[in-house]
């Protein structure tokens, strides 16, 4: 096909909407003060836009911190639970497993919050409990189906060989199921970074404190910056890691 | 040589293999043939312990196979599936490379075999040892199975239905082809089929299973001649079976020593090593005419007429 200037900028789209997208969240955390005149226009006279409790970067560190955190312990703790539910000779746990993961998806994690204040208090222990609950399922269910996604004859040929169960793991079944638990991780991940907001509620450091701050004291700039952050910290990182799963797939397979 | 001693094997109440007794000679190929259901697969998934028997034993060169620690004993048996069960993550080099890997050969042990091997099976080191199973042919997947299979040198090979997902084609060529390998190496090899044309192609040694029983075996040759087991007639197809013996018997079994009747033109020389098959075509159209043969080193050996050829069928049938 002949290349016209109209198809190369239509290839040239997602990489400069890419682009766009990281430069403006990197000067809104960054540098704040830049955007003083947009943010003046959505506050009453003589509010100030901008935040001064704490700097913006730390905010937004703390908050992709407590996401990125939950998320791995999510991560752990769910491909173990998948990898030990496909086995065959523990696969009776697989409802009790299956049925608890649900529970903790359906439980909103603010109701996780006031039920852990109790035994892990205030701050980020608690945040972490609620995200990491809420991040399980995803996580868990596309471990399973990628695993369970693997060829009988794969199998049989690993175990006709002479792998020991362990090896076939690590060897086979884990590298065969890898895209799947990305995938899970970046879904996990992505909602996390939307739902940590929730954990400056319980005094956690995250964005959620520009938001609830914005509410309290009727200032809409905080409230528009720290959603506009939060929300284009997802996207970026939902992005991100797609776009390294798929240099390392070419690469790989 | 694998012995089988009272072997059976039940799986939810139903008898799959019943007491079953049975010798497979070492360094042949035996074909386990029968229909699907009979029970061949879960006799050969025996053989490398992925199913454990109900009863009996499996001695292999006079060791029982239950004593030996079944992933041990794995890595010395090479194994085949149909369905070739390469490893997509992994290139053409790591599937091969296999089981060398789980010995702990060195790096450099491990790249020699693998060479020779992908040589041995006619794919081109540099052109095929770095690709994924995704990007070879359905021929050139089996070949890397097979050659998977023999990468740490097995003394036995066991194969599922190892040509059943090939087109007729290709099938026949490879199974030219790795018979040839398996005569050069010697391996033992048990191949489970139901596909008659493989089985007297390429066996030494025929079992027939038919429900989980044993009904015949022998050389494939008697297997004809022999069996009157109504499950062996309906495995062969009667009118299939001239033809079958035919194919088997050697030139150099039906040929009378010396020169031809002074009355019949000798039209044509064959080698020792052609069968009958050759020899009617060459001869049928011919009645007064004999067939010339000869060793491959060139010494004629005698000589073979249309009345002999047939007088000869008819004592085998």
């Amino acid at each position: 096909m002949r290349t016209t200037p109209h198809t190369r900028l239509r290839a040239l789209a997602p990489s400069l909407g890419r682009a766009l997208a990281w430069a403006l969240f990197l000067s809104l955390v960054v540098a704040p003060e830049w955007y003083r005149p947009v943010w003046e226009r959505l506050n009453d006279d003589h509010v100030d836009p901008l935040y001064h409790a704490d700097s913006i970067l730390h905010l937004t560190a703390a908050h992709l911190g407590l996401s990125v955190v939950a998320t791995l312990i999510a991560a752990v703790l769910s491909v173990t639970m998948a990898v030990v539910v496909t086995r065959p000779a523990l696969s009776g746990n697989r409802q009790v497993a299956e049925t608890l993961i649900r529970l903790a998806q359906a439980v909103p994690p603010v109701v996780v919050l006031a039920l852990v204040i109790p035994t892990l208090g205030f701050g980020t222990l608690p945040t972490i409990a609620a995200l990491g609950l809420y991040g399980l399922l995803p996580i868990f269910e596309r471990t399973v189906a990628g695993l369970e996604g693997i060829s009988e004859a794969v199998m049989e040929s690993a175990r006709g060989m002479g792998m020991s169960a362990w090896q076939i793991l690590w060897r086979i079944e884990l590298p065969l199921a890898r895209r799947a638990i990305v995938e899970g991780v970046r879904l996990s991940l992505t909602v996390s970074i939307g739902t940590a907001t929730l954990g400056s509620t319980v005094a956690a450091k995250s964005l959620g404190e520009l938001i609830l701050a914005g509410l309290l004291s009727n200032n809409n700039a905080y409230l528009v910056q720290g959603a506009l952050i939060s929300g284009l910290m997802a996207m970026l990182v939902y992005d991100l890691i797609r776009t390294v799963e798929q240099h390392w797939s070419a690469s790989g397979r | 040589m694998l012995t089988l001693n009272n072997v059976e094997k039940r799986l939810q109440g139903r008898t799959i293999i019943k007491p079953l007794t049975a010798e497979l000679p070492k360094g042949q190929w035996t074909v386990v043939l029968g229909r699907s259901g009979s029970g061949k697969s879960t006799l050969l998934r025996l053989l490398n312990r992925l199913i454990e028997p109900d009863a009996g034993d499996i001695y292999w060169d006079g060791t029982a196979i239950a004593t030996l620690d079944p992933i041990q004993l794995r890595r010395r048996i090479g194994y085949v599936i149909q369905q070739f069960g390469l490893f997509p993550h992994q290139t053409v080099f790591d599937n091969i490379a296999t089981v060398p890997q789980l010995l702990r050969w060195t790096r450099a042990d491990i790249a020699t075999r693998v060479r020779e091997l992908l040589e041995i099976f006619e794919l081109p080191f540099e052109v095929y040892a770095h690709r994924y199973p995704h990007e070879l042919s359905g021929g050139q997947q089996q070949r890397v199975g097979v050659a998977r299979a023999l990468a740490a040198r097995p003394p036995l090979l066991l194969m599922d239905e190892p040509f059943g997902a090939l087109d007729p084609v290709i099938r026949r060529q490879a199974q030219l082809q790795l018979k040839a390998i398996q005569r050069q190496l010697n391996t033992t090899v048990v191949m489970v089929t139901h596909d008659l044309e493989e089985a007297f192609l390429c066996a030494d040694h025929i079992l027939v299973l038919s429900e989980g029983q044993l009904i015949h075996a022998s050389d494939p040759l008697t297997l004809l001649k022999a069996s009157t087991h109504p499950e062996v007639q309906l495995l062969l197809g009667s009118h299939q079976r001239a033809f079958k013996i035919l194919s088997l018997l050697k030139a150099s079994d039906v040929l009378v020593p010396g020169e031809p009747p002074a009355h019949h033109t000798a039209t044509a020389v064959l080698s020792s090593e052609n069968n009958g098959a050759d020899l009617l075509a060459e001869l049928i159209t011919k009645p007064k005419a004999s067939v010339r043969i000869r060793r491959p080193d060139g010494a004629v050996l005698g000589h073979v007429t249309l009345d002999g050829l047939l007088a000869r069928l008819r004592n085998t049938h």
